[in-house]
């Protein structure tokens, strides 16, 4: 037998991908987990149809989840796939363009059939010729045929066998990357607790492609990727959701409240509620509301009783929210609201990234309605984010407004596990004294009014959408209308002072080019500039997490660069409010709206043009 | 508990009632602040929630909490309010447009969680704030400013949509009728449950007398009937009148007339599960019967906000995860060591 070609690597990105019907989410999210336990750094991206279950077999239909993990620290899930699982022909023309050049193909050859071929418009009988393949390592294993003769003894229906073929293939690459089974096997035990025959049959045939890779060691690389030497301290995997979930939490635990989640399920952000309405035990209140407008007014409610309140949403939904939200600016009550976008507008990409409602947060509703806006810029600091979120919320008497996207919510890397004890303070601003209480009586400095709400005797009072003067009497006095617009936008624009300054990765003294990102993009601008910078480049990078307000060093920043260049998943939003903030610098672009986060190549490209220029 | 001494001054804010003199709203103030007094609940529990309309201004003249919210959402706004403290009297104060045009959604979804609120639904068949334009109870026909010609929709009966969604309790009363109005608004309190109170309201300005053929003190004797829990459906100057049930069918019949005795005549069942009987009284209309006042149904029923709680509590009894930092470290973790010690940041710079 000959030795099997062990590659040793720096980082490697495998996607896994197949009919949406497959299980690929499922597979793709066990073999990351299983990495991260490794000690690898990682970082996710599932990449699935809109449609639970579009035609079988067709590329509309195609599922995929890529995972890169490394020795060193990772930012983004890759631009393409070292190694590709294809479950059949269509998952490889949908993926022939996400794949390295000489990349490896694992594909169900029993799947390759003459119907299967031409489901997926393949012409001829050789798709790896037609799509100019053939320089790649392609390994064909009939993992549809081994699974049914591997659970030939379990006397299933040939349905609920083809089913496991995911089990398989997930063996099989954990064999050729060293990933050991137990954990994934601990998982299906638990997941199936009441099927043993199910927790069978899956071990059984995770096994056999578990073996299968070690007795075709001729065929089959292995590959050898070192842990990652990242920073001491327990870490566990978290997605962006899930991070945001926790983070209101957290801040709830913090400052006292109770925390109540009125939403309405919606793409991407659902998953938000899920993991909301499973903490009983920390005692959230969930209300799934009737409409997105519901969701809002449910969580208005809460607020005027004394809750951290939060909405969650994606864009479609926050636009139903808008007179709700204005409503909020109005009363002057702490919410929070999270708006995970993906591609617009209307129903647009509902499964697919994009930061393209920037706009709609910072001014879109009626009326001078100003909100303070913040974007999470990776999966794991969608927590603090929405932590800092809830907090000037609660010390500010505000609307807060948290962009997060379906790429960071739904994308998952290792994050090192904080303690409460280590995040600042929250103290909400409950009225204490009935004497001097006035509905609009505010603090001299932050502007903000004092929070009372019934059942605290004595603070009677009436609040609403109308106009009001300081002791909350409704007013139609012009010069009242004016001093309150501008306190209303003052009060957000000093929420400046309790925010962190922005700070440069690169060249704190300034220098040829500066690159400006805001959110989600974190990740593949930091590995872009990183890699530019390794190569002898003037470049550092500015990514905003504070919108609105700007932090209050950025003109400062700006000032020490050259070029500023605004990189962004929408066609020049953040570009626009900036010109608009600060109009004394010019502003280049790099706009991508694909539905996809960018690639760290095409960044590269459009940073070193303009350092050419 | 201290005994609560209040009268009604004790609910009047000092904001002027800004209503057109005559409105019906105003009796609907006196009764919703005379009743309050005597229901024994501290004043600060009280938490008026209203949308927008000249009804929805109600807040503004009660010294209670109050939020004046937004159009058609003050059933959501109030359902958030009370599922986040179900410890509060929440009464939400809406007009026919509010709760039935802009805010229907949110009406029959309170109505069908059946959320512990006392909801007044102020019918006076018109957009009043608006000036005058046809709401969704104008009858067929309506003329107004933007139906100059006359509507051709039919109308929202405002019982038969909380039927429809399941509700547990509604009621029915008229603006001038003081008694009647405290009696159904203590009981909507009293019942756990979301309680719709209709109240027919006139307005002076843009629709008045529109319930006029009803409340005639004239006719009102035979055009009313005030139903009472476990007393019989009779009516009349004289009780002479009674309702009975007939093949399917309710109809009125007189006593004495054809061999009708007292025993012949329905007696009320607000608690009657089915609704079928409660809903032939709120279709019925003039001329052929009279209309149903007073607690036409009031049905015990799983209430929204206790039942959110009480499975928190069952919840926790047996949690292993009891605050943020077990939650955190719960599931799977793995332990780096031997690395480089730093801050945590989980932002990773160059
Ligand atoms: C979103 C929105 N749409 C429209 C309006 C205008 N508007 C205010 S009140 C109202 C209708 C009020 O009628 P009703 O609810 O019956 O209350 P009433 O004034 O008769 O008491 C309308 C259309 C508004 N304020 N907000
Ligand atoms: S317009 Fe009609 S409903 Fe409005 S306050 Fe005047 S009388 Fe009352
Ligand atoms: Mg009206």
């Amino acid at each position: 037998m000959k030795d099997t070609k062990v590659i040793e690597l720096e980082e490697v990105a495998i996607r896994f991908s197949g009919d949406s019907g497959d299980g690929m989410q499922l597979t793709g999210t066990l073999f990351s987990d299983a990495t991260a336990l490794l000690g690898n750094d990682i970082s996710t991206f599932p990449d699935y149809p809109s449609e639970i279950r579009a035609p079988q077999g067709t590329v509309g239909g195609v599922s995929g989840f890529q995972v890169q993990f490394g020795h060193k620290q990772i930012n983004t899930p890759g631009d393409n796939a070292h190694v590709l699982i294809a479950m059949n022909p269509a998952a490889i023309k949908a993926n022939a363009r996400f794949m390295s050049p000489g990349g490896t193909i694992i594909y169900d050859s029993d799947s390759f059939t003459e119907k299967n071929l031409r489901k997926a418009n393949f012409a001829t009988d050789d798709p790896f010729a037609e799509l100019n393949m053939l320089d790649y390592t392609k390994i064909a294993v009939p993992i549809s045929s081994l699974t049914q003769e591997g659970l030939k003894e379990f006397g299933l229906d040939n349905k609920s066998v083809l089913r496991s073929k995911n089990m398989f293939a997930l063996g099989l690459v954990c064999w050729m990357f060293n990933r050991p089974l137990e954990y994934i096997e601990e998982f299906i035990q638990n997941k199936f607790k009441k099927k043993p025959v199910v927790v069978d049959s899956n071990i059984k045939v995770l096994r056999d492609g578990y073996n299968y890779g070690m007795n075709m060691q001729h065929m089959t690389p292995s590959y050898l990727v070192h842990p990652a030497e990242i920073e001491n301290g327990t870490y566990r995997n978290i997605n962006g959701n899930q991070a945001t979930a926790w983070g209101l939490l957290a801040a709830a635990e913090k400052s006292g409240l109770q925390l109540f989640l009125g939403s309405y399920p919606i793409t991407p952000a659902t998953d938000i509620l899920s993991a909301l309405s499973q903490r009983k035990d920390l005692g959230v209140k969930t209300f799934q509301a009737e409409d997105e407008i519901a969701g809002i007014a449910s969580a208005i409610g809460a607020a005027f009783t004394g809750s951290l309140a939060v909405t969650t949403t994606s864009g479609p939904g926050l636009a139903l929210k808008s007179e709700a939200i204005g409503l909020a600016v109005m009363a002057e009550l702490p919410l929070v609201i999270v708006n995970v976008q993906r591609g617009g507008p209307s129903t647009g990409l509902p499964t697919k990234t994009e930061q393209s409602d920037l706009m709609q947060a910072l001014y879109g509703r009626n009326g001078e309605s100003p909100v303070v806006v913040l974007a999470a810029s990776t999966p794991s600091d969608c927590f603090y984010y929405a932590y800092m979120a809830s907090k000037i919320a609660l010390e500010r008497m505000v609307p807060v407004l948290l962009l997060t996207d379906g790429f960071l919510g739904n994308g998952s890397e290792p994050w090192k596990i904080p303690s409460m004890a280590e995040l600042p303070s929250i103290t909400p601003r409950i009225a204490k004294d009935a004497e001097v209480f006035q509905a609009y009586r505010r603090d001299e400095e932050t502007l903000a009014r004092e929070w009372a709400y019934p059942g605290m005797k004595g603070f009677e009072h009436r609040i609403g959408g109308l106009e009001k003067n300081v002791s909350g009497t409704v007013s139609h006095d012009p010069e009242n209308h004016q001093v309150n617009s501008e306190i209303r936008e003052n009060k957000v624009q000093r929420v400046a002072d309790m925010i962190p300054e922005l700070e440069i990765c690169g060249d704190d003294d300034g220098g040829e080019v500066l690159v400006v990102g805001w959110g989600g993009t974190y990740g593949h601008l930091i590995s872009s500039v990183r890699q530019l910078r390794m190569e002898g480049k003037d470049v550092s990078l500015v990514q905003f997490n504070y919108i609105k307000p700007l932090p209050k060093n950025t003109a400062e920043i700006f000032s020490k660069f050259k070029k500023i260049i605004v990189c962004e998943l929408n066609l020049g939003q953040f570009a626009a409010y900036l010109r608009d903030q600060l109009p004394q610098f010019t502003y280049h672009q790099a706009n991508k709206v694909k539905g996809l986060p960018f690639t760290v190549s095409e960044l590269k490209e459009s940073i070193n043009k303009l350092l050419e220029d | 508990m201290t005994e609560l001494n209040y009268t009604i001054k004790d609910f009047k804010s000092d904001n002027e009632v800004r209503w057109c003199a005559g409105c019906g709203d105003f009796a609907i103030l006196n009764a919703v602040q005379r009743t309050m007094a005597e229901m024994g609940i501290p004043k600060e529990q009280f938490a008026v929630i209203s949308g927008i309309g000249c009804s929805s201004r109600f807040p503004y003249y009660m010294n209670t909490f109050g939020f004046h919210t937004i159009h058609g959402r003050a059933a959501a706004i109030a359902s958030g309010v009370k599922a986040a403290n179900p410890e509060l009297s929440v009464w939400v104060m809406s007009g026919d447009g509010d709760s039935m045009a802009i805010g229907g959604n949110h009406f029959i979804h309170v109505i069908r969680r059946n959320i512990d609120l006392n909801m007044i639904v102020f019918n006076n068949r018109i957009y009043g704030l608006t000036k005058g334009q046809y709401s969704p109870t104008s009858d067929r026909g309506f003329v107004s400013k933007t139906s100059p010609f006359g509507t051709v929709e039919d109308p929202f009966v405002p019982g038969q949509l909380v039927i429809g969604a399941r509700g547990s309790f509604f009621a029915r009363s008229i603006d001038g009728n003081l008694k009647l109005s405290q009696s159904v608004l203590k009981e909507a309190e009293k019942h756990k449950g979301t309680s719709v109170v209709e109240v027919l309201q006139n307005c002076v300005i843009f629709n008045n007398g529109i319930h006029s053929e009803i409340t005639d003190p004239n006719h009102r004797a035979d055009r009313q009937l005030i139903l009472e829990h476990g007393k019989p459906m009779l009516f009349g100057a004289e009780n002479e009148k009674g309702l009975i049930f007939d093949k399917g069918k309710l109809r009125v019949v007189v006593i004495g007339e054809n061999g009708v005795t007292l025993d012949d005549i329905l007696v009320h069942d607000a608690m009657e599960e089915d609704p079928t009987l409660h809903l032939a009284l709120i279709n019925m209309k003039l001329p052929d019967f009279p209309v149903a006042f007073g607690v036409i149904r009031a049905v015990p029923a799983p209430v929204y906000d206790v039942e959110m709680e009480a499975q928190i509590n069952e919840i926790q009894k047996t949690r292993k995860i009891t605050c943020v930092d077990d939650l955190l470290k719960s599931g799977n973790t793995w332990e780096v060591t031997g690395n480089v010690n730093g801050s945590g940041s989980s932002k990773k710079c160059l």
